[in-house]
């Protein structure tokens, strides 16, 4: 964003980058605008009968795929137009529990269905006896053979594996044949059948195996058993984001606030302990500003909050935005309150730069230019007063006018900007004529001013001061260098120009 | 119904046919009258291997949608269940069957776990106290799902993530039996190549299972040739930049999900005369995205900057057809023009479409946001100023741009850089942190241990060295008519696919130092043919190599490798599997931590 357009197109084009500009744009757009153009003059000819055609509803399912169907087979009134309003209803998902976002169609699940020996019906006829699926048919199984029954999806007891010896036997048999679904059901088996201690210790040398408990354990949300498991094998920063992530789910913002106080003493990395404390004293501070200004609000008696009432609570928000609410609603505070923008800044020592933009932002939103100024203003030991901006006034210029700024206000900044190209390209973007001109007439290019002056107003005082400027021009021009026949050129090229 | 599936070179309909084949099996297993009741998710990857009128062939007579309560009424004597082994899926499918109206005439409940049965959802359904209540539940193992002539899929969205993150081999252990399913129809691969940690255990599993079933020898002439195994994390890169090439920028841009895709519906309303502008769709246009479509297969892999000039010539070619029907004078030539009129009806038709859908497109890669982004992209891939804190990032994060934006820019870096200086990388995660919420912290940690966002270790980037021994940035690159695949990202080609095309050429012995640089073994096995099966090669005859990536796939890669087939000199052909279509965005999103 510091190189301008022109800089960057030069940069682009010198370098050995190939950017992805459409150089020759108006060929590209030419030929869209040539097929567009081809296949609407086609639609007269044609009679638009595409659907029937190609047999595709509006929404684009073919008719007879299977979404397609749900829809049609589930609205029993069929095509009428009740049935479609159903329908609407229905697609409009109000009506439907939201089913939770996939996060895997395949963990812990899977019965290998061997490609040659047995062919899956054969075990349907188990199947269908509701009561004796979790009995025993024979004891005597081998140990592969359990596991390859339960590879199958047979029904298999695992009770007579009494030994720690044979369990682990059992799990190790599983992990073999890699199905997680298999490891699954024996680590269920042993969680169930073995002290905590004894399965934490036999599985730290069995990584495959823990690996699928610790899925497991996220899978069920066992979570205490999980910390208990982190804790045990001394993974220490793995302990503390899962237990930090249990946040998400606490809604009360106390209690939110009072768990994530207990999160502080967790063993983060350094780094982390220091945004976790940040993330507390956030909290912390919305849940004192949201207090005090829900009563403002209600209570009707400040000018702000009834002008800009609130769209919603400051609870859980970023920091950024948090900082953007106080410079919004809380801008004039002394540094000592709780909800001043300068106290947000000291506290979590946000940097001078974020903190201008978002200052920037937030008053530019309420139009309040005086304040903008003063963000900007800087006074030397002297008294003199000079401007500045740790953002680059470019960037000043471009959220002002995102926030609808008058020209007035916009070319100030403008004039600030130090690049003369950077300069131009905002002036003649955002319309201040005033700028490009004055630079124009700075840089003493006159062909530049010449054509600018097709893209002002007529009769305008635009135009009027290109011209004032175009007759400076050649007056100011050091006339001993020339011959006279020479300055008659030069004063009738000037003339020529200017009267058409 | 789908022919385009048979196109290729490896006729996937085959798979097809088997898939559709199980399918009536179980549906005939349930006699009498059937209503589904679909896990919404499954209706995607179903819709590519069967229609309605097949279920309906089956006495499938209602369809719903699983939702808690009370199930719909519906006058059948079967209800089956198609859901995924989740088990949130089985909560309300107890509350389904508890709330079952017992007035009315019993119904018989069955459950079909795709792919698989998990004795955990199981044990979930028996704690409900409804376990009794199924007659059958069984599985259904659509492991690879054909979504094109030479693409196969898993659609497991969360692949990566398990496999790198949370180390679950659970994945792996699928995608090695969709191999030995694609074996047993298409018979067995002589010669298994692979790189990374994840393709030696897919490649292990395979051997291991392949011991296992020794008893059924497998007399299929086996159609490819090579197997390549790939770990996504031996190429973290590609998938992070923004794809160029006409299919994977609509993927970038609107999302293709089961080869749909869901467009804004303003610029596809047919303007009729004497219409005016009221009642305009607010339904999104949803179109098929596949080589079914003639145009669509032609111009799917061009960089974005060549689909105008081919759709411009097609549009001139069917307006002169249109045009013939002036001097078609005699009966029968009159006939012979309206019986191209369907066809020519249908190609105007996607004509129109893919024109509208390359001015949406083109409204946003002018966009002066987009050729800021693609600069930065550019810098980093092609190894400058890849180790300060870059400005247009610190912007887009002030500007609150979607995190998910700035995770792939971060992390591009990052791999670019061999890791980002302690210093770079602490700022980053402030700037994120404070401006997009603390809990974030969630989800870089998440980065972290995937490889994607790291401090650099020691002092060495490698990146340099990987760059410049496998060519991956290339200075001329031609985007009308490409030599290089380099084509695909404008300039940088794909790692992964560099990877596979030195394989077939010269052989990867030529790089034996890059290849240790990158993660994990890199290894070559061979499966024993029995003597009647082994191949002799016809003069001219093209290789057959099945590129299997183990954590995703971009479409970009798929057009590269689609262009190394269609070389003249090439000698490959190239088949694609993967465990998930993804971009960027769609990667980085698995990998964050919900709720959010």
């Amino acid at each position: 964003m510091n190189r301008t357009k022109v800089d960057e197109e030069e940069y682009w084009h010198s370098s050995k980058f190939k950017a992805f500009t459409f150089d020759d744009d108006d060929d590209e757009l030419s030929q869209l605008k040539e097929s567009k153009r081809a296949v609407n003059s086609l639609r007269d000819i044609v009679d638009d009968d595409d659907d029937d055609l190609e047999r595709v509803s509006w929404s684009g399912e073919p008719v007879g795929s299977i979404s397609w169907s749900i829809k049609e087979t589930a609205s029993s009134g069929g095509p009428t137009l009740e049935g479609r309003e159903q329908l609407k209803a229905r697609n409009s998902l109000s009506s439907y529990t939201p089913l939770p976002k996939p996060t895997s169609s395949y963990s812990l699940s899977s019965f290998f269905k061997a490609l040659s020996d047995i062919p899956p019906k054969s075990f349907a006829p188990e199947l269908r006896r509701p009561k004796g699926e979790y009995k025993d048919y024979s004891s005597d199984w081998s140990l592969s053979d359990t596991v390859r029954r339960l590879q199958k999806g047979k029904v298999c007891s695992l009770e007579r594996f009494r030994s720690l010896q044979d369990k682990l036997q059992l799990l190790e048999e599983a992990v073999s044949i890699h199905d997680g679904n298999v490891i699954t059901a024996v680590l269920i088996f042993l969680k169930r059948t073995l002290s905590k201690e004894i399965l934490f210790r036999e599985l730290e040398v069995r990584q495959v195996a823990l690996r699928h408990l610790i899925h497991f354990l996220k899978e069920i949300g066992d979570q205490k058993m999980l910390l208990d498991l982190f804790r045990y094998l001394d993974r220490t920063e793995e302990l503390a984001l899962s237990q930090y992530q249990e946040h998400l789910s606490i809604q009360d913002p106390e209690k939110r606030k009072e768990f994530l106080k207990s999160c502080i003493g967790l063993p983060f990395s350094v780094e982390d302990v220091a945004h976790i404390q940040d993330h507390y004293t956030l909290l912390e501070r919305q849940i004192i500003i949201e207090v005090n200004d829900r009563h403002l609000e209600s209570s009707g008696q400040t000018e702000i909050f009834r002008k800009h009432p609130r769209k919603a609570s400051i609870l859980n928000m970023p920091l950024v935005t948090t900082l953007f609410y106080s410079c919004f609603y809380h801008y004039t505070e002394p540094e000592g309150t709780f909800s001043s923008p300068i106290n947000l800044k000291k506290t979590f020592k946000i940097p001078d730069k974020q903190y201008v933009l978002t200052a920037l932002a937030a008053r530019a939103k309420l139009r309040a230019w005086q304040d903008v100024d003063a963000l900007f203003t800087t006074k030397n030991w002297l008294g003199y007063t000079k401007k500045r901006a740790p953002i680059g006034f470019h960037r000043v210029v471009e959220i002002l006018h995102k926030n609808n700024a008058p020209v007035q206000v916009l070319q100030e900044y403008i004039r600030l900007v130090e690049d003369v190209d950077t300069k131009l390209n905002l002036a003649t973007k955002f319309k201040c004529h005033d700028v490009v001109i004055e630079t124009y007439r700075d840089l003493k290019d006159r062909q530049q001013l010449v054509a600018y002056r097709d893209k002002v107003d007529k009769a305008s005082a635009e135009e009027e001061k290109i011209d004032s400027i175009l007759s400076n021009l050649v007056s100011n021009l050091d006339l001993s260098f020339y011959q006279p026949w020479e300055i008659n050129c030069l004063q009738r090229i000037y003339w020529g120009y200017s009267q058409d | 119904m789908a022919a385009h599936l048979s196109y290729g070179r490896v006729n996937l309909n085959v798979l097809r046919e088997a898939v559709r084949r199980e399918l009536r099996e179980f549906l005939d297993k349930c006699a009498g009258s059937k209503a589904i009741v679909w896990d919404e998710y499954l209706t995607g990857p179903f819709g590519l291997i069967a229609q309605y009128s097949l279920l309906k062939e089956h006495e499938v007579e209602k369809m719903f949608t699983l939702k808690g309560s009370r199930l719909p009424a519906a006058d059948v004597k079967n209800i089956i269940f198609f859901v995924r082994p989740r088990l949130e899926l089985m909560d309300i499918i107890a509350e389904n069957v508890l709330s079952e109206d017992r007035r009315s005439p019993a119904r018989d409940f069955h459950i079909l776990f795709v792919p698989r049965r998990s004795l955990l959802c199981e044990q979930r359904l028996k704690d409900q106290g409804v376990l009794g209540s199924f007659i059958h539940r069984e599985e259904y193992s659509l492991d690879l799902i054909p979504f094109d002539g030479d693409l196969l899929s898993m659609e497991s969205e969360s692949a990566f993530k398990e496999c790198y993150l949370e180390n679950d081999q659970t994945s792996l252990y699928h995608a090695a039996k969709g191999l030995m399913t694609l074996q047993a129809l298409y018979g067995t691969i002589p010669q298994i190549f692979g790189k990374g940690e994840c393709a030696r255990q897919v490649a292990n599993m395979m051997i291991r299972m392949k011991r296992e079933f020794t008893g059924s020898q497998n007399s299929v002439f086996p159609v490819f040739d090579t197997l390549l195994l790939l770990d996504r994390n031996v190429d973290l890169l590609t998938p992070l930049a923004t794809q160029l090439t006409y299919e994977g920028l609509i993927d970038e841009i609107y999302g293709i999900q089961n080869s749909y895709v869901k467009l804004p519906p303003e610029k596809f309303t047919p303007k009729k005369q004497g219409e005016s502008g009221k009642d305009l769709p607010t339904e999104a246009k949803k179109l098929q995205l596949n080589s079914a479509e003639e145009l669509y297969a032609e111009i799917r892999d061009k960089n974005f900057n060549a689909v105008g000039s081919v759709l411009s010539k097609k549009a001139k070619i069917i307006s002169a057809a249109f045009e013939e029907r002036h001097n078609a004078k005699t009966v029968g030539e009159i006939k012979q023009f309206v019986s191209q009129l369907p066809h020519m009806q249908a190609a105007r038709g996607s004509l129109a479409n893919h024109t509208s859908i390359a001015e949406l497109i083109k409204d946003i890669t002018t966009s002066e946001d987009f050729f800021d982004k693609l600069t930065v992209e550019q810098e980093f891939m092609s190894g400058i100023d890849t180790d300060k804190v870059n400005n247009y990032i610190e912007d887009c994060i002030a500007q609150k741009h979607p995190l998910i934006k700035i995770l792939r820019l971060v992390c591009l870096q990052s791999v670019c850089n061999s890791g980002l200086k302690q210093k770079v990388l602490d700022y980053y995660k402030r700037e994120i942190l404070q401006t997009y919420g603390y809990e974030h912290m969630l989800t870089l940690n998440n980065l972290e241990q995937a490889g994607l966002l790291k401090p650099q270790a020691g002092s060495r980037n490698n990146y340099p060295t990987i760059r410049k021994t496998l060519r991956l940035w290339m200075d001329d690159v031609n985007e009308q008519n490409p030599n290089d695949i380099s084509y695909v990202y404008s300039g940088y080609a794909p790692l992964s696919v560099r990877l596979a095309q030195l394989l077939a050429r010269p052989g990867w012995r030529s790089i034996e130092e890059v290849l240790k640089m990158l993660p994990g073994p890199h290894f070559e096995e061979r499966q024993q043919l029995p003597a009647g099966l082994q191949k002799k090669r016809q003069q001219g005859e093209n290789r057959v190599t099945l590129v299997f990536f183990l954590g995703g796939v971009t479409y970009a890669e798929i057009a590269a490798l689609r262009f190394l087939s269609q070389m003249e000199d090439g000698g490959t052909e190239y088949v694609i599997a993967t465990t998930k279509l993804m971009n960027g965005t769609s990667w980085i999103e698995s990998l964050m931590e919900k709720p959010f």
